[in-house]
């Protein structure tokens, strides 16, 4: 059985005072096999909080159908809640109360309380590294402790598909680390994870991801794949006259590069047996030349037909 | 049960914690009963009200009330910052069914509503008040059940509210006078013909009229809703309030 299986579905938000009506998702399918570390990559106002909380069960899509382990989260959404383990962007923890009162409220709520729940504490306060600080307010701990202690919270309860929404927003890259070590450990433990993200680094970390722009999934699969189908190198070139360069380029080569600002790139095999024909036919012309292999940057804009940044920068 | 029990210990922790809460909850009413109470002092004579009662005793009640009011309705402000940190959302999408947060919520912070007006009532020997330990029973009886029906109204108001600078607002324009036409600060008997009809409406009058039914007997003017009355409509507004308030939470909207 799948974990999650999304089908068709569509979010629209209605029209407010000061907003438009606007699609956030577009007929979106996917689903995530029981023990997989799915990303859903994406730019900011791409959709994928939408998705994410629709899946979180904040609230119901305008249309389509989802369940998690078989159950109805839109017609049932009580079925589904037990299962799930759900850490939101923003911090569900209470900053007045300590990190024990914190995880005792959080594990009452999932139905656990007396001595299993106290051993349960500690056994979370000691995997995540929290014992020492177990009586500090959560409001004096810094970012990265705060989702440590978020993290145990939400994963008290041994919810058999966790979902994570941008994780590791604020934490310096230490904290990033061993983010990931602890999300690698619970998939190595059996449990399914469900990520979004904006960076493309942890992307690549994914067992596969979902690349969600402007509502639709334009590429899914796992991240090696998707460079693969980009079939080759890729080549930038930084230039002062990119749109005369590309035609030029176009008319020379038969090949038209993608042009962004003073950027052009463009996909091509054996690159680094072409870059010297570049140098040699436009002296003087090209300011950087660089060659890479495909990232998921590049699999983003080779679906979505944009740069990443630039749409992020759109959505703003 | 264990996660009604969850949310109500946690405002009652976050409650005593906040030493300023307690005290910015339970000083300022009193100040303003000394303040108004003596300031009028005996100039106002309380129609039908017996000889040499102060307006000091009269208004005790009333200033009851007002710490209920206060208290039990600000504490449900912290929904509002509940929602914008992260924490409501939480809570929302575990297994704790809607009626569950809402009596958890609503319980904790009627609770700190009510340890308030039970702190004031301490006074009321103080305020030469002397009603026996029937007069506290139902002193206390419609103390509980007038802070549980406002901190479900409060609990509306915060719920479909999205800053608290427009809950402040909603309560200087709405809950303000609902305790000034309540029989507080003066008696329907004497008040306006139109007055006298709002009054009446008013839950928070039923309040007042039990308290002062259960404190001080002597100012409640005659053919004024009986003990009994008083409770059945505070408890009728309890329940309505608590209804409203897990419709309104039950609603899957997009937020």
């Amino acid at each position: 059985m799948d974990a999650v299986v999304v089908r068709g579905v569509v979010h629209d938000y209605p029209a407010k005072r000061k907003s438009v009506a606007r699609r956030a998702l577009n007929d979106v399918s996917f689903s995530v096999a029981e023990g997989e570390l799915f990303g859903l990559l994406g730019p900011n106002g791409g959709g994928k909080s939408t998705l994410f909380r629709i899946l979180a069960t904040s609230f119901p899509p305008t249309s389509g159908s989802a369940a998690i382990l078989g159950r109805d989260l839109i017609a049932d959404p009580a079925s589904v809640r037990p299962l799930l383990g759900v850490v939101f962007q923003s911090p569900s923890l209470d900053n007045k109360l300590t990190v024990r009162e914190n995880l005792i409220h959080g594990g009452r709520l999932y139905g656990l309380s007396g001595p299993s729940l106290k051993a349960r504490i500690d056994e979370m306060l000691t995997h995540y590294r929290l014992t020492q600080r177990e009586g500090d307010l959560c409001g004096t701990l810094s970012g990265g402790l705060r989702r440590r202690v978020e993290l145990a919270k939400n994963l008290l309860h041994k919810p058999k598909v966790i979902l994570l929404d941008e994780p590791s927003t604020g934490l310096d890259p230490a904290a990033r680390q061993d983010l990931w070590e602890h999300l690698l450990s619970l998939k190595a433990g059996g449990a399914t994870i469900l990520t979004t993200t904006h960076l493309m680094d942890e992307g690549d970390r994914c067992d596969r991801v979902a690349i969600l722009d402007q509502g639709r999934i334009v590429a899914l699969g796992a991240p090696s794949a998707l460079k693969a189908e980009i079939g080759g190198d890729v080549i930038t070139i930084e230039t002062d006259d990119a749109s005369g360069l590309r035609d030029e380029i176009t008319r020379k080569f038969g090949v038209t590069p993608q042009a962004f600002g003073a950027q052009l790139r463009l996909e091509r095999t054996a690159g680094h047996a072409f870059i010297p024909q570049l140098v040699e036919a436009f002296p003087g012309r090209l300011r950087t030349v660089s060659l890479s292999r495909p990232s998921l940057e590049d699999a983003f804009l080779h679906h979505a037909g944009r740069r990443f940044a630039d749409s992020d920068e759109a959505s703003k | 049960m264990s996660a009604i029990l969850a949310l109500w210990e946690r405002d009652i922790v976050r409650f005593f914690r906040d030493k300023p809460r307690v005290i910015g909850g339970l000083v300022p009413p009193i100040v303003f009963w000394l303040l108004i109470g003596a300031g009028l002092g005996t100039s106002v004579h309380v129609p039908g009200a017996p000889e040499g009662m102060s307006f000091l005793q009269y208004f005790y009640a009333g200033t009851l009330v007002l710490i209920v009011l206060f208290t039990s309705i600000f504490a449900t402000i912290s929904i509002i910052e509940d929602r914008h940190e992260g924490f409501l959302q939480a809570v929302l999408v575990s297994p704790v069914p809607r009626l569950s947060i809402v009596l958890g919520k609503v319980l904790g912070a009627s609770t700190v509503g009510l340890a308030q007006g039970l702190a004031f009532l301490v006074l009321a020997g103080a305020a030469g008040l002397h009603p026996g330990l029937e007069g506290y029973a139902l002193a206390f009886a419609v103390l509980t059940l007038s802070s549980v029906g406002l901190t479900a109204l409060g609990f509306c108001i915060a719920w479909v509210l999205d800053s608290s600078q427009g809950f402040h607002a909603v309560m200087n324009l709405f809950l303000i006078p609902m305790w000034m036409l309540s029989g507080a600060l003066f008696p329907s008997a004497t008040a306006p013909r139109f007055l006298q009809w709002v009054i009446a409406a008013n839950p928070v009058s039923y309040a007042v009229t039990g308290l002062q039914r259960a404190l001080l007997p002597a100012v409640v003017a005659d053919g004024s809703v009986s003990m009994g009355g008083c409770l059945a409509v505070l408890a009728a507004f309890a329940a309505v309030m608590l209804a409203v308030s897990v419709a309104v939470a039950s609603r899957r909207d997009a937020r």
